[in-house]
């Protein structure tokens, strides 16, 4: 699989915040706190936690990044950021909303 | 299950123009990352190495409702898990209550404890939470070893509580030691007791704060056991936690895994059991007091506005270190280990690995700072070395169900000289 295509993969799909997932606001960014696996990540650029906070209102990624300001030569290294945050489950692909699983998740975000 | 272990960072390679995270760090965050609450001084041991001088529990210590108020303003910062300590949390009447009532609030509690309270029954109760973890302090591999710092019967009282925790089906406590030279060389052993127990061994350095100031220069190990200690360490990687404990053994080669850094007022405070707010766990003291949760407007008010956290988020210059080499790896060291061996704050560390902590130690002009908080108790607990001598009696109760009839009148007194003293006619 090359780069591009996870790349486009990422971009096209449409993703949400993990409900297990609270964001922090701070200075650089945010601070993600897992209540699933109790992990801290932590998101250093305002417009990635932008990104991500419009990333359920959207359809694919790529409308995200285009309502967040991000310029679109940037769009690659944000994909790849996206990638790292689905990885660690602070954000997860958006199923259609019949088909979400009902109580899944353990904590409140 | 872990709590925060080493904190994961996503940036973005390709665009990163951000300052470093520890730089970040360094300027303070919103709220802190790794907050420790010690709920009571009251504690049923009287380990020499106290952080806090633990043993009487202070009568301004802060009421259930007040708890609770803080845990609604952690909730409320975010603030997503606590440390809780003490003295001995488990003591406090309404300890199992509040931790309830965080947990039910988003903040998620891991509790130290040496062990007392955790019985079949509560280990199992602790079984069906979630976010909630243990800590089980341990401070020797055997009894011998740990007994002789924390008390006659607190090995086996702590080894009692992982089984307990263990056969409930508790997964993942911790097992918290401090490193001394006289348990030094048992971190294998620690580290398969913790295995025996599905436990994580969390190793930190010892403080020369609250009582371990007076054994620290018999209790802190030597160099030769702190290099020993250093390899360990990085052999064990990220399985064995350290709290960031020993950033300034970074000195003797690479970084250890964690922040490298001291978070005291920046990402890391202390809240103590009346409400004061320290800049970090092993900073009791007057110098290092932020404020007071209930004088001063409450915990946000105090993390964002104490004039001592502003000049701990200032960047924080080398001093006597900045022409070291080492100095950018171990940051000169933990600032509550300079302050309460009497060093200066900008100098290096008591331990420096590069040997600069001894000369600065040999300084005749040294003067090792006053506790400014004692509650030890004032005598050995009962037990340790000799009996307390004291007589329980009731007192004749009008609630107590047992207690006799109240008599119709009172005793007739030795002097009467009525012949019908103590005679009541029949009606």
């Amino acid at each position: 699989m090359s780069t591009d295509t996870l790349e486009d993969q990422t971009l096209d799909a449409a993703w949400e915040l993990s409900r297990s997932v609270a964001l922090r606001p701070e200075s650089f960014g945010a601070l993600a706190y897992h209540f699933g696996n109790r992990r801290l990540i932590f998101l250093k650029r305002r417009e990635l936690v932008e990104v991500v906070r419009g990333l359920g209102d959207a359809p694919d990624a790529r409308t995200a990044l285009r309502r967040a300001g991000v310029p679109a030569e940037q769009w690659a290294s944000f994909a790849a950021a996206l990638r790292g945050l689905a990885d660690a489950d602070v954000i997860r692909p958006r199923q259609p909303a019949a088909e979400q699983p009902a109580g899944e998740q353990g904590e409140p975000g | 299950m872990t709590l925060l272990t080493e904190p994961a960072s996503t940036g973005l390679a390709a665009t990163e123009r951000a300052m470093p995270l520890v730089a970040r760090f360094e300027r303070g965050l919103a709220a802190p990352i790794c907050l420790t609450w010690e709920l009571t001084y009251a504690c049923n041991l009287s380990c020499v190495h106290c952080l806090s001088a633990s043993g009487r529990r202070d009568p301004r210590e802060l009421s259930t409702e007040q708890c609770e108020s803080i845990i609604d303003e952690l909730q409320a910062m975010q603030v997503f898990y606590v440390n809780v300590g003490g003295g001995e949390p488990t003591v406090r009447p309404d300890f199992w209550h509040l931790l309830e009532y965080a947990v039910n609030h988003q903040v998620g509690v891991k509790f130290s404890t040496n062990g007392v309270r955790i019985d079949a029954a509560r280990a199992r109760y602790l079984a069906s939470t979630d976010y909630v973890d243990v800590q089980v302090s341990l401070d020797g591999a055997t009894a011998a070893v740990n007994d002789q710092v924390r008390g006659e019967g607190s090995y086996a009282m702590a080894l009692r509580a992982l089984d307990n925790l263990t056969t409930a089906g508790f997964r993942d406590a911790k097992i918290s030691v401090v490193v001394t030279r006289h348990n030094v060389d048992q971190l294998d052993e620690f580290k398969r007791i913790a295995d025996d127990h599905g436990a994580t061994l969390r190793l930190t350095r010892l403080r020369p704060s609250g009582r371990g100031a007076d054994v620290w220069d018999e209790l802190h190990p030597t160099h030769d056991q702190q290099r020993d200690l250093y390899e360990w360490l990085v052999r064990a990687g990220e399985k064995v936690l350290t709290g960031d404990s020993f950033f300034h053994l970074a000195g003797f080669g690479e970084k250890l895994p964690g922040l490298n850094l001291c978070g005291a007022g920046r990402v890391v405070c202390l809240i103590d059991p009346v409400g004061d707010v320290y800049a970090c766990p092993f900073t009791i003291h007057e110098t290092f007091r932020a404020g007071n949760i209930v004088t001063d407007g409450g915990f946000a008010q105090v993390w964002r506005t104490s004039e001592l956290f502003g000049r701990l988020r200032e960047p924080q210059g080398g001093g006597a270190c900045s022409a070291c080499q080492h100095y950018d790896v171990c940051r000169g060291g933990c600032m509550a280990a300079k302050f309460f061996t009497g060093l200066p704050l900008d100098g290096p560390d008591p331990e420096c690995v590069q040997g600069y902590g001894q000369a600065a130690l040999a300084d005749p002009q040294r003067t090792v700072p006053a506790l400014s908080l004692d509650h030890s108790h004032r005598r050995e607990p009962a037990g340790r070395r000799e009996p307390v001598l004291l007589q329980l009696g009731t007192r004749p109760d009008a609630a107590t169900p047992a207690a006799p009839a109240a008599p119709a009148a009172p005793p007739v007194s030795a002097c009467a000289e009525n012949p019908l003293a103590g005679f009541t006619p029949a009606r």
